[in-house]
């Protein structure tokens, strides 16, 4: 398989839009995050994936993007048709069953006269011996890849009934030498865009529930400073300015308001501001410190991080204020925590002696499960469809980003040469 | 790039709208030719790429995938302050873990106190850092207990608040490089900076 087949077509485009509004950015290595750890046991549906027609005249390999997505999820073993077909074609799908395919993929991409392109293609469920699925999707040239993504989620929903997660997002912090930069890429990795850089520090990003804007802590004022940036418009504000250092963002589900961590009053404690701006709320009020705020999904609670108890571990508190539940209890330092979309779930990095180790728990009482064996790993952050985390992590020297199955078995590794990555953040859904 | 010409731009992208992901479904029979609206984009020539190029007199259709870039270092705040290295005595270091200010500094933390004390226009910001170990945010707010427990000394040595601020850089602005105790004990710091 072509290892990155669109890749020249089509970051021409995009250099020239750069160009276009002044800004001359270091363009991000290009990267893809590829199976790293693949698990055995797992049941792989054999599906057989067209080229589609005239992919090559809108310089997107649209079938090739869907092929590596399905592949990446784990669930997928594809194959080439070995022969030209597309969504009108008449098939008999015994002859595919007969070749090993349970389902058959085949589609084309015409370019329309306003200058967008029609994607379209058919699933055909071969042991069903049905159509199962026929879409067209009209974009502009720079959502081909969007398209592609949408084809593979849709039938990853239609063959697994899950929900895929190709089409949505993932902000990261690249630093190269003393320069950062805040990128956004599709989940697969590639089509990366900045959307900071910077001489000082990134941390921390977070995205809103609408997947457009993003929260984060910039250091370009020499200090800790929270954002908010509109990701398609570049216009960005400052959202928490205090004295001390402002920190740790999250967004509540409504997207109306932001937990904090601010210094403000001597002590890191958590607060919550209105997105539009207006005086931040206090929530916590402890002799020690807290922050890491994530709100759980019905908005009514924030899990954080706090050393109240000597080390650092999860609580949780009323978003508005309240009584606090100490949540993590095994090991001395447990930091960073995520909540799984329905809210059942918290991932967090726990200290193993000299290791910072991603763990999953059982908000209902469950124990405590390790998902690698790598020693430095950071900032887990749920897919919206809550059947992978991305994380960061360190090998052979270099940060890097991972995802991983909920079970650990399958992981894949976004690539890089020459920068560390960090602070990934799965976007939601939409964009 | 000036902020000015970002609204400008900001404003065109805006005015432009969110470009349509249409999908039809080519298994409803009606659907099987579908009839949609299609809007001509402004910038036709080489086709809906080209329109990403955002020429100032037109408005093209944005894409969903696009991200605007904004580069900081291009704007004239906060590029290249920190080059030079403080000098020693204007650096407080920490044990593992901790925040306690060690006796050996005592003295240096007295001599800014009384400078402070006696010019009240001299401003004086407390940076606090760590070592690399352990989580982001975490480290952080480590950093500014560190940098708090340098302020609440001065505080009690005379110094007024407002000339003071604490802020913390956690594990990101490492003195020493390297994945070692020596590099860490230098790391896990305060730094006294004038403003």
């Amino acid at each position: 398989m072509p290892q990155n087949p669109h890749r020249n077509s089509f970051n021409a485009p995009r250099r020239r839009l750069l160009a276009g509004v002044g800004a001359v950015v270091a363009w991000p290595a290009a990267a893809q995050f590829r199976i790293e750890v693949a698990g055995v046991g797992a049941r792989q549906i054999p599906i057989t994936i067209a080229g589609f027609r005239d992919q090559d005249k809108a310089g997107v390999a649209v079938s090739d993007i869907v092929r590596a997505d399905l592949e990446r999820s784990g669930l997928f073993r594809a194959s080439p048709a070995g022969t030209a077909l597309d969504e009108r074609s008449t098939v008999v799908l015994a002859d595919w069953r007969a070749r090993g395919a349970d389902a058959l993929l085949a589609g084309s991409v015409t370019r329309l006269s306003d200058g967008r392109f029609d994607v379209r293609y058919k699933l055909w469920d071969a042991v069903k011996n049905e159509e199962v699925l026929g879409q067209s999707k009209v974009v502009p040239a720079a959502d081909l890849r969007l398209a592609a993504h949408r084809v593979a989620d849709e039938v990853h929903q239609r063959l697994t009934g899950e929900p895929g997660v190709n089409a949505t997002r993932i902000a990261y912090v690249l630093r190269t030498g003393r320069r950062f930069s805040l990128h956004i890429t599709d989940a697969d990795g590639e089509g990366g865009q900045v959307a900071v850089a910077s001489p000082e520090p990134i941390i921390s990003p977070a995205w809103s529930p609408d997947g457009r804007r993003l929260a984060y802590v910039s250091f370009e004022t020499q200090k800790a400073v929270v954002w908010v940036q509109d990701l398609g418009t570049g216009e960005r504000r400052m959202v928490a300015n205090f004295r001390g250092s402002n920190s740790a963002p999250a967004w509540s589900p409504d997207g109306t308001q932001l937990a904090v961590a601010l210094s403000r009053d001597g002590l890191t404690q958590l607060f919550t501001l209105p997105v539009a701006g207006g005086a931040p709320q206090r929530v916590t009020s402890s002799q020690s410190i807290d922050t890491e705020p994530v709100f759980s999904p019905d908005g009514r609670r924030l899990y954080f991080v706090s050393d109240r108890g000597g080390g650092p571990q999860v609580y949780r508190v009323p978003s508005s204020g309240g009584a606090v539940e100490r949540v993590s209890f095994a090991g001395n330092y447990n930091i960073s925590p995520a909540l799984s979309p329905d809210g059942r779930l918290l991932a967090f990095i726990t200290r193993q002696g000299n290791a910072f180790r991603l763990m999953t728990m059982d908000l209902d009482g469950g124990t405590a499960t390790p998902l690698t064996e790598t020693a430095d790993d950071e900032s887990p952050s749920f897919a919206p469809n809550g059947r992978l985390l991305v994380y960061a992590t360190r090998t052979q020297g270099q940060d890097v980003l991972m995802t991983t199955t909920l079970d650990g078995r399958i992981k894949t590794r976004l690539l890089s040469s020459g920068a560390d990555m960090r602070e990934p953040a799965w976007g939601p859904y939409g964009r | 790039m000036s902020t000015r010409s970002w609204a400008m731009f900001a404003t065109v992208v805006l005015a432009a709208g969110i470009a349509g992901c249409s999908s039809t479904k080519l298994t409803d029979p009606k659907a099987q030719a579908p009839v949609e609206t299609r809007t001509p984009l402004a910038t036709a020539p080489g086709g809906g790429a080209a329109g990403s190029t955002a020429p100032a007199t037109t408005a093209p259709t944005r894409p969903q995938s696009q991200v605007a870039t904004v580069d900081l270092a291009r704007s004239s705040a906060g590029a290249a302050t920190a080059g030079a290295a403080a000098p020693s005595q204007r650096v407080v270091l920490f044990d593992y873990d901790s925040f306690v200010i060690k006796d050996e500094y005592q003295a240096l933390v007295d001599g800014h106190a009384k400078s402070l004390v006696g010019n009240r226009v001299r401003r004086m910001v407390i940076e606090g850092h760590t070592d690399e170990r352990g989580g982001r945010e975490y480290n952080l707010a480590l950093g500014q207990r560190r940098a708090e427990s340098v302020l609440k000394a001065m505080e009690l040595l005379g110094v007024p608040t407002n000339q003071l601020e604490a802020v913390s850089f956690g594990e990101e602005r490492a003195a020493a490089a390297g994945q070692d105790e020596a590099a860490w004990a230098r790391n896990r710091r305060a730094e006294l900076k004038d403003r």
